[in-house]
């Protein structure tokens, strides 16, 4: 197809491609090799900027060696729930007072995780063994940025780097303590915040990470951009969960499809990528209100039926993180 | 490549941001509302999409993966019709895979929304609308860094959802928008509240109000609410121009009413 034509009497395919042979950005031949001529980070690759291993990652590894089970949240899309689902992972993880909980919230620029968890306003505390996480009980902690700005309308506009060293703190330097699940929020995408999480983390084990859609093909096409993502990074699935799976009104009790599957949704996504759909949670507008209230829905609304699916995909990770256990323990 | 860096934007009269900070609000589907309803008005539409990891507008307007021509002038952006009224430049027309993940640091992506505001030949345009991906970070800071050297930015229409979940979010990127110097054209508040098709009952699926609430706190305008309809979402999948299928719901009404609001303040500026 041509553009407005004034000049452009000879056009030509634009060849280059984001992904063509990348030699990888720490490879002796990053931004050196040919197929990376008119890649926009030749020259970031060719200074050697991207090639030195971190020292903070073998620390991490050792503080957070007391930690059973870590679970990141993920989605690629934004806005399916990612926040409310992390949160009411800890709340439910919680419920059993013998476990200890933490939920890391790593969107730097849009922490939604105090408001959802009713920790608005709450600040950090540094000790001489780290920073305090917020508890919001005695066995659930939360830490995010939020805690660490001092109004709501502060805004965060940090690039890449700075966000990146704002994740390694939090995965160093806070106080988490022994924990049985640390649960990681994320914000939506495949960048800085992803890549570094994944870094920061990959001299511990990961039990996997939890994947959160919408029905639309608009959300599941950016899903399978993040299935990929993991898949790059060898990072498992544990399942994929629907949300927002329909809406049942209150007044006729007929269903809408709001944001309509119209390829199928998660479980024809599922289907063919061979992953496990944990379930499919249905719109209910006191899950809304939940979150902006700071409380747990399934605690304030147990028998409904979003509360009972929720309630059944956390026992799906259970049982995932504890099978995984036994599988270590019967392969040593 | 080399690129008339005045001639890729010398031709555009008006650059909007539609900015949110919160995901999921529908910056993109108001973004191809708007776009599709300027152009019903009469009006030659470009849009930019600057979201490298989740480029969402091919898709809703049903472009597909063309290939990109380079000329003398710039890159060709890709037309949805022959008259070429709506102009659109995203990563989506680069992947190969279009389930491959743009997994790219700050730099990369900085440099890549360089090259698409700089070298696109985007021509004569009323409006380009610039899509983003939520937050307040590289690509918002390398797009407006970027566009402000080769043309003058109008403003932001910011899009947010009635919880304060998202107004949370939407307060910080109005700061972004003052530190930055970004005229704040209005707020549209999306998915406020949703009719059964069945018995016309209205839910308040993600709460009420947030939207104007916000635009009082901040002093900003509110240029109004779109309904969740699920028509409009099934336009959106399927590609289709939901203004041309549904001119009479309400929702067609809403976002012609921001539409014009969002002229008007252009053409007065």
């Amino acid at each position: 197809m041509l553009g407005k034509s004034q000049v452009c009497l000879h056009s030509r395919r634009l060849n280059w491609r984001p992904h063509q042979n990348c030699p990888g950005t720490t490879s002796e031949q990053a931004g050196k090799s040919s197929s990376c001529a008119g890649c926009p980070n030749q020259k970031i690759c060719a200074s050697g900027a991207t090639k030195a291993p971190d020292p903070a990652i073998a620390e991490i590894g050792e503080k957070l060696s007391t930690v059973k089970h870590k679970i990141l949240v993920l989605s690629g899309k934004g806005g399916v729930g990612k926040s409310t689902f992390s949160a009411h992972l800890a709340h439910t993880l919680a419920s059993d007072s013998t476990k200890e909980v933490a939920l890391l919230d790593v969107d730097i620029c849009g922490p939604s995780i105090p408001r959802i968890m009713g920790l608005e306003g709450e600040q950090v505390h540094q000790s001489g063994s780290g920073w305090s996480p917020v508890y919001v009980d005695d066995n659930l902690a939360v830490m995010s940025i939020g805690f660490l700005l001092s109004s709501p309308d502060d805004a965060v506009i940090w690039r890449g780097p700075k966000k990146n060293g704002m994740i390694k703190q939090f995965l160093r330097d806070v106080d988490w303590g022994d924990l049985d699940y640390l649960i990681v929020d994320t914000p939506p995408g495949t960048s800085d915040e992803h890549l570094s999480i994944v870094q920061y983390l990959s001299s511990t084990h990961v039990d996997g990470a939890v994947i959160i859609t919408t029905p639309q093909e608009v959300s599941l096409q950016d899903v399978r951009k993040e299935i990929r993502f993991c898949q790059k990074v060898k990072l498992p699935i544990i399942g994929v969960v629907e949300n927002m799976s329909g809406f049942v009104c209150p007044s006729c009790k007929n269903t809408s499809q709001i944001f309509p599957p119209t390829s199928g949704g998660a479980e024809r996504m599922c289907a063919d990528l061979d992953l496990p759909l944990l379930g499919k949670v249905p719109l209910d507008p006191r899950i809304a209100r939940s979150c902006d209230e700071g409380k747990s829905f399934i605690n304030e609304v147990p028998d409904s039926p979003a509360a009972k699916v929720y309630q059944s995909i956390v026992q799906s990770i259970q049982d995932y993180c504890s099978n995984r256990v036994t599988e270590e323990q019967s392969t040593s | 490549m080399e690129a008339n860096n005045d001639g890729s934007m010398s031709q555009v009269r008006h650059v909007v941001l539609v900015l949110s900070g919160k995901g999921g609000v529908g910056k993109s589907t108001i973004t191809t509302e708007l776009a599709l309803a300027l152009r019903h008005a009469g009006k030659k539409i470009g849009i930019l999409d600057v979201d490298l990891c989740g480029p969402s507008i091919p898709r809703m307007l049903s472009i597909g993966r063309p290939d990109v021509h380079q000329c003398d002038s710039g890159w060709v952006p890709v037309y949805t019709d022959a008259a070429k009224t709506l102009a659109l430049m995203s990563i989506g027309f680069l992947l190969e895979d279009p389930d491959e993940a743009v997994v790219w640091r700050g730099p990369k992506k900085t440099a890549m929304i360089g090259q698409f505001v700089s070298d696109v030949a985007w021509g004569e345009l009323d409006v380009l609308l610039v899509d983003t991906p939520p937050g307040t970070s590289d690509e918002h800071l390398a797009v407006l860094e970027n566009l402000k050297k080769h043309s003058r930015v109008d403003g932001a229409i910011l899009v947010t959802t009635p919880q304060a979940v998202s107004t949370g979010d939407v307060r910080r990127e109005i700061t972004f928008c003052k530190k930055t110097g970004i005229r704040i054209l209005g707020i549209v508040e999306n998915m406020s509240g949703f009719v059964c098709p069945h018995c016309s009952e209205c839910s308040n699926i993600f709460s009420k109000g947030g939207g104007e609430e916000l635009a009082k706190l901040t002093g900003s305008i509110f240029l109004g609410a779109v309904p969740l309809d699920p028509l409009l979402s099934t336009s959106i999948e399927e590609g289709k121009d939901f203004i041309q299928s549904f001119p009479d719901s309400a929702t067609f009404s809403a976002i012609s009413s921001i539409s014009q609001t969002l002229l008007e303040s252009l053409q007065t500026a």
